[in-house]
C-alpha cells in the first residue's frame, strides 16, 4: 500500500525498440506517446471524480446559498465553520446552532471507539479460532465473511426484521420468561444494536485480514515455544501479538477510517433515530447537503471537509506507523 | 520407561473417544480443552452469522397472517382450510375438546365474541354446532407459500424487474468498464517507462486516501453538470476508476515477463494488440478479483445512488427496497420477499466464489 514501496519497483520499455508496426492511433501519435493513450482514460474519471471533487470541496465550504452552480454561489468566507462551530457551550449539542451537528459528532465519538475496539477484538478472536487446526476450517472461514457480502440495505432490513416488537429476540426471550424490549425504539439500546450490526456486518473483513497476518507468522516459532512447554496465553502475549503487530496497525487504521464513514447500514436501520441517537457524522453531510430543503451545500462541504481532516490525520498515522513497523 | 515401551505406545496410539474424534485436531493428535473452546465459540459464530439471514428467508415464505403471530413461529404454518358444501370460501378447521375429553375436527364458520360456530365438515347436515374459543385449537400444518414472491413480482405497483435492470445494468457495465480501464492504466505504468508515469500513479493512489462520502457534493455537481443526475450513467462513471484496482492489475502485470512482450514486436503487433491479446489474458487471475469486488461494491452501492438517482425509473433493488421499508404501511410480505430475491445473487456469488473472495482479500489486504 505505501507508494514509495511501488514505485521502487519500475517496469521498462525496451531500450532498443524493434521496428514498431505503425498502424491507427499508434501511426498518429507515435509509439513513444502510447503509454498515455492506456492512461487518459483512468486518469480523466481520477481527476473529474476525486482530486477535482476535493479542491470544489473547499470552494463550496466558503460560498453560501442552497445555488448547485458555481457561479450562483456568493463568497461568504469562514461562516459555514463558524455556524457549525458555533457553541455556547461545546459539551451541550442544545447550545448550539447546528445542535445536530454536535449530536452527530458526539454520537460518531462514542461510536468509532467502540466499535473499532469490539471489531477488532471479536476479529481478532475469531482469526486465533479459525488458524488453529480445525476440522471444516474452509467452511467457518466463509461463515465470517458472509455478511460481508450482504448489501447494507439487506444487513439493515434482517435485523430490523428480528429487533421489532415482534421479532424473534423478542419471542426468544419470551420463550424463556423474560419480557421483550423494543430495541430500536429507546436510544439506548438501538444505540447499542448499531454498533453490534455494524460490527456483524463487516467483522468478516478484518478477521480475513488478520488471519492472513496470523498465517504469515512461521510456525516453528510456535514449534520452539512448545518445546519450553510454554503456556497458550504465554505464546499468545510473546510471540502473536509482537508477530502481528503491523498487520493489526493497518486493520485498526483502517476499521477507524471506515467506521467514521459509517451510513447505510444505519440510515435504514434506524434512520438516525429514535431523535437523533443513532444519527452519524455520513448521515448528517447527507441530511444537510441532499435530503433537507433547502439544501445547504456550504454547509455539508464544510462538515465533510472537517471529516476528511479527521481522516487524513489516520492516514498519515498508518503510514507513519506502517513504515515504523516495517523499519523494525 | 525402556525404549521398548515408546515402541509400544507409538504403535498403540491411545483410542480417541468420540468427542476427540469429532473435535480432535487434524492429524489425530489428542484434542486439548482450547479445541473445545475453539469449536465452541465457532458454531456459536455460525449461528449467529447465518441465523439471522435464514429467518428472514424463511420468514419470506409465510404468509401475512402468520407473520404477525407472536411469539413468531419458527417455520412458515398455515391454518388448514376446508371446503363445506354451501359455503363459498374454504373453512379453517379446529381440533376441538369437547365436554367429555374427546378432540373432534371441526370447521369454523364465524367468531361470535368468545364463542365460535362451528360444523363438522363430515356432517355438513348436522347443523352449527357452538364452541368455547378456548377450546378450539387451530389446525395448523408447515408449509412454506411462494405467495409473497408471485404477489411481488406481479403486482402492477412494484417495478421490481426495472430495478433488478437498473441494479443488473451498473453492475455489469461498471465493472466492465473498470476492468478495461483499470488494465488499461495498469499496463501503462507496469509495461513502459515514460517521463510522468510516477505523477500519474500518484496521483491515483492518492485518491485511496479521498474517502467518498468527504467529495459527496462536489461530485453531485461533476454529475448534474454532465447532465447524468436521475441517469444511471451518473452512478456508473464515478466509479470506475478505482486506485485499488489498478494498483492490484499493476503488481501483477509486473510479473509478465517483458521478452513476451518484446517477441510480439518482433511479430509486428501494435501495443493495443499486445496488451489485449497478450497481457490482459495472462492477468486474468488479478483481473477476476478485481471484478468481484467491483460487483459487490457495485451491486451493494447506496449512497451514490440515493443522491444522483431521484427518480423512481432510475432506482436500484437497494434503494427500492429501503424506500419500500420506509413507506407509511409496511408490508413485511412483499418486504422480506424482497430482501430475499436482493441477497439471492450475492448467496449464489458467494458459494461458488467464496475461495477466491477470502484468498482474494487476504492477498491485496486493501479493499
Amino acid at each position: 500500500m505505501h507508494p514509495g514501496r511501488v514505485l521502487a519497483n519500475v517496469a521498462t520499455l525496451p531500450a532498443r525498440l524493434v521496428e514498431p508496426v505503425m498502424t491507427g492511433v499508434q501511426k498518429t501519435i507515435g509509439i513513444k506517446r502510447m503509454p498515455w493513450i492506456f492512461l487518459i482514460p483512468n486518469l480523466t474519471a481520477v481527476l473529474l471524480f476525486a482530486l477535482l471533487p476535493v479542491f470544489i470541496n473547499i470552494f463550496y465550504s466558503v460560498t453560501g446559498s442552497d445555488r448547485l452552480y458555481p457561479t450562483d454561489r456568493p463568497f461568504i468566507g469562514m461562516a459555514n465553520y463558524e455556524t457549525l462551530l458555533d457553541c455556547r457551550n461545546y459539551l451541550q449539542p442544545s447550545t448550539c446552532s447546528r445542535d445536530l451537528f454536535w449530536r452527530a459528532l458526539g454520537n460518531s465519538l462514542v461510536f468509532v471507539p467502540t466499535q473499532v475496539v469490539l471489531m477488532i477484538g471479536i476479529s481478532l478472536l475469531t482469526a486465533i479460532c479459525l488458524n488453529r487446526e480445525i476440522r471444516g476450517r474452509g467452511f467457518f472461514r466463509g461463515v465470517f465473511f458472509f455478511p460481508v457480502m450482504l448489501s447494507p440495505v439487506v444487513v439493515a432490513l434482517t435485523w430490523q426484521w428480528i429487533l421489532q416488537r415482534n421479532g424473534a429476540l423478542n419471542g426468544l426471550l419470551e420463550a424463556v420468561g423474560l419480557s421483550g424490549i423494543n430495541w430500536l425504539v429507546h436510544s439506548d439500546t438501538a444505540f447499542a444494536w448499531a454498533v453490534a450490526v455494524t460490527i456483524w456486518a463487516h467483522m468478516g473483513f478484518y478477521t480475513i485480514i488478520l488471519l492472513a497476518g496470523l498465517q504469515a507468522i512461521p510456525r516453528d516459532v510456535y514449534e520452539a515455544a512448545k518445546m519450553d512447554s510454554a503456556s497458550h496465553w504465554r505464546v499468545f502475549r510473546r510471540i502473536t501479538l509482537p508477530l502481528l503487530l503491523p498487520v493489526l496497525l493497518v486493520v485498526f487504521v483502517l476499521c477507524v477510517i471506515r467506521s467514521v464513514q459509517t451510513f447505510d447500514e444505519l440510515y435504514v436501520l434506524t434512520g438516525g433515530g429514535p431523535g437523533s441517537a443513532t444519527m452519524l457524522m455520513v448521515q448528517y453531510i447527507y441530511e444537510v447537503g441532499f435530503a433537507a430543503q433547502p439544501r445547504n451545500f456550504g454547509l455539508a462541504a464544510a462538515a465533510s471537509l472537517l471529516l476528511g481532516l479527521v481522516l487524513l490525520v489516520f492516514t498519515a498515522l498508518q503510514l507513519k506507523l506502517s513504515r515504523s513497523a516495517r523499519n523494525d | 520407561m525402556t525404549d521398548l515401551d515408546d515402541i509400544r505406545i507409538a504403535r498403540n496410539p491411545p483410542t480417541p473417544s468420540l468427542l476427540g474424534l469429532i473435535f480432535g485436531k487434524r492429524g489425530g493428535r489428542k484434542a486439548d480443552w482450547t479445541d473445545y473452546v475453539t469449536y465452541g465459540y465457532l458454531l456459536l459464530g455460525l449461528v449467529i452469522m447465518f441465523a439471522p439471514v435464514l429467518w428472514l428467508v424463511i420468514s419470506s415464505f409465510k404468509t401475512p397472517a402468520n407473520l404477525q403471530d407472536f411469539p413468531p413461529t419458527l417455520l412458515p404454518v398455515t391454518t388448514e382450510t376446508v371446503s363445506v358444501e354451501g359455503f363459498d370460501e374454504p373453512l379453517p378447521l379446529y381440533d376441538v375438546r369437547t365436554e367429555d375429553g374427546e378432540t373432534i375436527r371441526l370447521a369454523q364458520i364465524r367468531r361470535v365474541g368468545l364463542n365460535a360456530q362451528m360444523i363438522d365438515p363430515a356432517n355438513p347436515g348436522a347443523g352449527r354446532i357452538v364452541v368455547k374459543v378456548a377450546n378450539a385449537e387451530p389446525v395448523r400444518k408447515i408449509r412454506f407459500t411462494i405467495n409473497n414472491y408471485v404477489n411481488l413480482l406481479t403486482t402492477a405497483g412494484a417495478d421490481i424487474w426495472r430495478y433488478v435492470y437498473n441494479s443488473l445494468f451498473i453492475t455489469v457495465v461498471a465493472t466492465a468498464i473498470t476492468l478495461v480501464m483499470n488494465s488499461m492504466a495498469a499496463f501503462a505504468l507496469s509495461k513502459y517507462r515514460f517521463r510522468g508515469s510516477t505523477a500519474a500513479l500518484t496521483a491515483i493512489l492518492a485518491t485511496l486516501m479521498i474517502p467518498a462520502t468527504v467529495v459527496l457534493v462536489p461530485v453531485y455537481l461533476i454529475v448534474a453538470q454532465l447532465g447524468l443526475v436521475g441517469s444511471l450513467w451518473g452512478v456508473i462513471l464515478p466509479t470506475v476508476a478505482t486506485p485499488t484496482g489498478v494498483f492490484l492489475l499493476r503488481q501483477y502485470m509486473l510479473t509478465i515477463p517483458d521478452e513476451l512482450l518484446e517477441a510480439a514486436r518482433m511479430d509486428h503487433a501494435s501495443e493495443w494488440r499486445i496488451f489485449w491479446r497478450i497481457v490482459l489474458p495472462l492477468s486474468s487471475p488479478a483481473l477476476a478479483v478485481v471484478a468481484i469486488f467491483s460487483i459487490l461494491s457495485r451491486w451493494n452501492d447506496f449512497l451514490l445512488p440515493l443522491i444522483v438517482l431521484n427518480n423512481r425509473e432510475s432506482f436500484t433493488l437497494q434503494l427500492a427496497l429501503a424506500s419500500f421499508q420506509t413507506e407509511f404501511e409496511i408490508r413485511y410480505d412483499l418486504l422480506l420477499a424482497m430482501t430475499t430475491l436482493t441477497a439471492l445473487p450475492l448467496a449464489f456469488a458467494f458459494i461458488f466464489l467464496q475461495r477466491y473472495i477470502t484468498s482474494g482479500i487476504a492477498s491485496t489486504g486493501i479493499k
